[in-house]
């Protein structure tokens, strides 16, 4: 393997290491359900993304090919993160959770 | 029993059966018996949630939109993750945002789209598919978050579903 590859496969993995982490810590210290929202939802865009990307490199650097099921696992992943949040979100409304003070514009009621 | 034998929706299929063979491990005997299998069930039994046809007029302007999105993921998770990780407190909102677009993919597509780039959360529509409801995480106003994501994100989506 070239060195120009290990150097952009170690600052993908770091890079992805580094949201991932940012995204478990704002679920620690988000103040309120809602924002808490946000914080998983966009480690795994980043995080996984950057990780997958480093896959990627490594294995069409090794091997021949590119490896396509790491793509595959990385649109399925986004495809259905949104999702998983949207149904947070209406779940939460529907208890009705109180949004932290300070938030702007109400949830509706249905 | 002959007559269910159908592929209801050939591109679904198609595509089912692509995806199969790529998670399996090289293309063999079983795995294209069983990516048969997947791309005639799947269909059958997902038919009751697609009401008409998805209509994909403009398709060609997917890619365009996806790298536009992806830009815009990475841009605005430095400042979402420059956020979480300062003292300051968020100020979050939630914002009624009224949808042009009309086709129920179209809109699921944007609502997607508005949940995958940090600081905005879709979390309702309304049942007429008028207002989408977001939470954002950290803006000023209300017309900020409306006018972004209607240049960004709804105008490409209205060529294409047009």
């Amino acid at each position: 393997m070239s060195e120009i590859a290990e150097y952009v496969i170690a600052a993908l993995l770091l890079i992805g290491g580094g949201f991932t982490l940012i995204g478990a810590i704002g679920l620690a210290r988000l103040p309120d359900f809602f924002t808490r929202l946000h914080g998983p939802t966009k480690a795994t865009t980043v995080g996984v993304g950057a990780i997958m990307l480093a896959s990627v490199v490594y294995f069409s650097v090794s091997h021949d090919g590119i490896g396509i099921s790491e793509i595959l696992i990385t649109v399925f992943l986004f495809m259905t993160a949104p999702v998983s949040a949207n149904i947070l979100a209406k779940a939460a409304m529907h208890i009705g959770v109180k949004p932290m003070d300070g938030t702007r514009g109400n949830p509706w009621e249905q | 029993m002959l007559d269910r034998l159908n592929f209801p929706q050939p591109w679904l299929s198609l595509l089912l059966f692509t995806i199969w063979q790529f998670l399996s491990d090289g293309i063999s005997g079983a795995s294209v018996v069983m990516g048969i299998i997947l791309a005639w069930l799947i269909p059958q039994i997902t038919q009751g949630f697609w009401p008409e046809r998805p209509a994909f007029i403009h398709a060609w302007r997917m890619p365009f939109y996806l790298l536009r999105v992806l830009g815009d993921i990475v841009i605005a998770s430095f400042s979402v993750a420059r956020l979480i990780l300062s003292t300051r407190k968020p100020e979050p909102m939630f914002v009624c945002y009224p949808l042009e677009l009309e086709h129920p993919l179209a809109i699921s597509i944007l609502a997607s789209t508005i949940s995958l780039t940090p600081g905005t959360v879709s979390a309702d529509v309304s049942d007429d598919n008028k207002i989408l409801l977001i939470h954002a995480l950290d803006v000023n106003n209300e017309q900020e978050v409306i006018d972004a994501i209607r240049t960004r994100y709804e105008k490409p989506l209205l060529e294409m579903f047009k």
